[in-house]
């Protein structure tokens, strides 16, 4: 065999030389957490032994994607083919600043659940697999983010959906599954679309690698089939990121599943179907991306509006951070809309921003129930008598999600509307604006009545907390749960602090996606 | 011939389209079905129909030597057949599940998610 195979020149179609060692950063991420997932399979009788395995996992997934983000920052735009095929032929694996960043963000928000779940994820419910799908989900979502083949990307969307579904029934309660039915089905529907969109998109230029994507449809004479793409896959990402008009399942679902589980998908899912707006309409079909920037644009401001005004209308917790979530995802979907180098800078700053509060604020509610044991804002009260530490934390992350100054928010917020105004787009800036002071006015609501107001509805302020049932004491919270809290918060603040690293970051992304110039030479190394 | 297998999906996804819209989940996941099946057609139309000659290359030759069957939406089909499969094989056991503990399987009945009082939210203390 090896006689015959030398008379063919290889060099024309695969690597032949070793990948450097440095390049082999961008699939550590996914070979660790399928290890960690499968390794915690193994170990599923051994529900002390869990956590540490899926701890030890996310935190060597963070060291590598530390390292990843500093070799793109120093190096540009990373590429590595499977099988040594070159591109187009093998499925590539890219990583870009915009992958790069949200890859790590991914994973330090994990770890934060990973730790947080130690204390409330119960016994059995380990055993029913919580950190095998907590990993597969991870690794699915980082997948998403540094693969460079379209059709590989449909493929990690479905590794990260079929872990959520498992996450999604872990308890199983009549509410979850009632809740499961909707998440799962629209889900799916989503998915399917932006298959079929991959099948004729495929059809049209007889290429799955995104970079060749974007080269073929720029010098294509006929633009029509490429914007009627460009629709379909608007409507399965908008889907998939909870934009207006197709959003009813998030708030019907994301209630349901155990608090740490809603912080991981309110964190990390919703931000998959942004990322994959910012690479199909900004990457491949700037074209499309420019022909449907007005209904962008509109879904964007109506998913704001109905995020926050929905927010305003709540009375479980739980369901007015499912409208947080939604009203974040009308900002980034603004940046799309505008897309000037400022706005989808903004965009990105707002994905990872996202990221982290959501997480954030959904492990605040597991915290506010611990202590107060209910959802309801006419029940809950006290807060900040039994715990001013805690009080300050809700107060940081509330402040922080609104977009209010000295927080990460902010400056994604102001990014957004500096580039909107820029563009000549007020009223996308004004949109962001007064979505922003609605959110502001329910997260204020939410924290006078958890922390602020004495006791349940009707209590005067300034009264002694009242004793309410079922809950505990400041003292008997666990570690587990105050670390990943005060982590979080902490890094909010910082990058609300200094926010310069960040920003050069953001800026260097939207760059690379603007101009795919980079990009393309980073997967063609220089062979056309 | 590729023109025909644009009709069959079409009305693949149509037959597909009007089962999702049903209130029923049994008409709804019979809809899914469909709708993978509908998409699996389609990539497999879109790189186009070549009938009789095998993506198989003959000995001591290293190239095609003629026009074959285009061996990549194939791979892609096998992957989403895969997928699809799995995924319907969930959404039964999750929907007699949900007929089980739900008692129904009108979707209008299913609202236990849902909150129970439409009243307002606290407007003051």
């Amino acid at each position: 065999m090896a006689a015959t195979k030398t008379t063919v020149d290889i060099t024309a179609a695969m690597v032949t030389e070793a990948v450097p060692l440095a390049d082999w950063l961008l699939v550590a991420p996914v070979l660790l957490t399928m290890a960690g997932g499968a390794i915690s399979i193994i170990f599923r009788k051994k529900s002390a032994t869990q956590p540490w395995i899926a701890i030890t996992t996310i935190a060597l997934v963070i060291l590598s994607n530390i390292g990843l983000l500093n070799h793109v920052l120093t190096n540009g735009v990373v590429t590595m083919v499977m099988g040594s095929w070159l591109p187009p032929f093998g499925i590539a694996f890219t990583a870009d600043p915009l992958g790069a960043l949200l890859a790590l963000t991914a994973s330090v928000a994990t770890m934060c659940v990973a730790v947080f779940a130690m204390n409330s994820i119960a016994e059995n419910e380990r055993r029913y697999g919580f950190y095998p799908f907590l990993l597969m989900l991870l690794c699915g979502v980082t997948g998403s983010f540094l693969t460079g083949d379209i059709f590989n990307l449909y493929v990690w969307f479905e590794v990260l959906l079929i872990s959520s579904f498992g996450m999604q029934i872990l308890g199983n309660e009549k509410v979850q599954i009632d809740g499961a039915v909707k998440y799962a089905v629209l889900n799916l529907i989503a998915t399917t679309l932006f298959l079929a969109a991959t099948g004729l998109l495929y059809g049209l230029v007889g290429t799955l690698n995104m970079a060749d994507i974007a080269g073929k449809l720029k010098a294509f004479d006929s633009s029509g089939p490429m914007l009627g793409l460009a629709t379909l896959y608007f409507l399965a990402f908008a889907m998939k990121a909870a934009a207006f008009p197709v959003n009813f399942w998030l708030p019907a679902s994301y209630h349901t599943p155990r608090l740490v589980v809603a912080a991981i998908f309110a964190g990390l899912l919703t931000k998959v179907g942004v990322y994959a707006l910012l690479r199909v309409m900004l990457l491949l079909m700037p074209e499309g991306r420019d022909w449907l920037a007005s209904l962008i644009g509109i879904v964007a401001i109506a998913t704001m509006l109905t995020g926050s005004l929905g927010a305003l209308a709540q009375t479980d917790i739980r369901r007015l951070m499912a409208y947080l979530v939604i009203a974040g995802i009308g900002a980034m979907m603004a940046g799309i809309a505008v897309g000037n180098e400022v706005a989808v800078s903004g965009a990105i700053f707002y994905s990872m921003h996202s990221v982290l509060i959501m997480t954030a604020l959904y492990l605040l509610v597991a915290f506010m129930f611990q202590m107060s044991g209910t959802f309801s804002l006419r029940e809950i009260g006290g807060l900040y008598i039994r715990t001013p530490l805690g009080a300050g934390i809700g107060l940081i992350l509330l402040l922080a999600v609104a977009g209010l100054p000295p927080f990460s928010g902010f400056w994604a917020k102001l990014l957004l509307v500096a580039g909107a105004l820029e563009a000549g787009r007020g009223w996308v800036a004004a949109g962001i604006l007064v979505s922003g002071l609605f959110t502001t006015i329910a997260v204020g609501r939410l924290w006078i009545f958890a922390f602020w107001r004495g006791g349940n509805e009707h209590t005067v302020d300034g009264i002694q907390a009242l004793p309410i049932a079922g809950s505990s004491d400041a003292s008997e919270i666990s570690w587990s749960i105050w670390l990943p809290l005060v982590v979080l918060t902490a890094l909010i603040f910082i990058i609300g602090i200094l926010p310069e690293t960040m920003m050069s970051i953001t800026e260097n992304g939207a760059k690379t996606l603007i101009d795919p110039t980079a990009y393309i030479g980073s997967v063609f190394g220089g062979i056309r | 011939m590729e023109t025909l297998f644009s009709v069959l999906v079409g009305i693949l996804f149509a037959g597909s389209i009007y089962l999702l819209l049903s209130r029923k989940l049994v008409r709804i996941l019979l809809g899914i079905a469909i709708l993978g099946n509908a998409v699996n057609l389609l990539i497999f139309t879109a790189g186009r129909l070549t009938r009789d000659v095998p993506p198989i290359i003959p000995l001591q030759s290293y190239l095609p030597v003629e026009a074959t069957a285009n061996p990549l939406p194939q791979a892609l089909v096998l992957t989403a057949i895969v997928i699809s499969f799995s995924f319907l094989a969930f959404f039964l056991v999750l929907g007699y599940r949900a007929y089980q503990e739900l008692g129904t399987d009108d979707l209008l009945d299913m609202r236990v998610a849902e909150p129970k009082e439409h009243s307002e939210p606290p407007l003051g203390y």
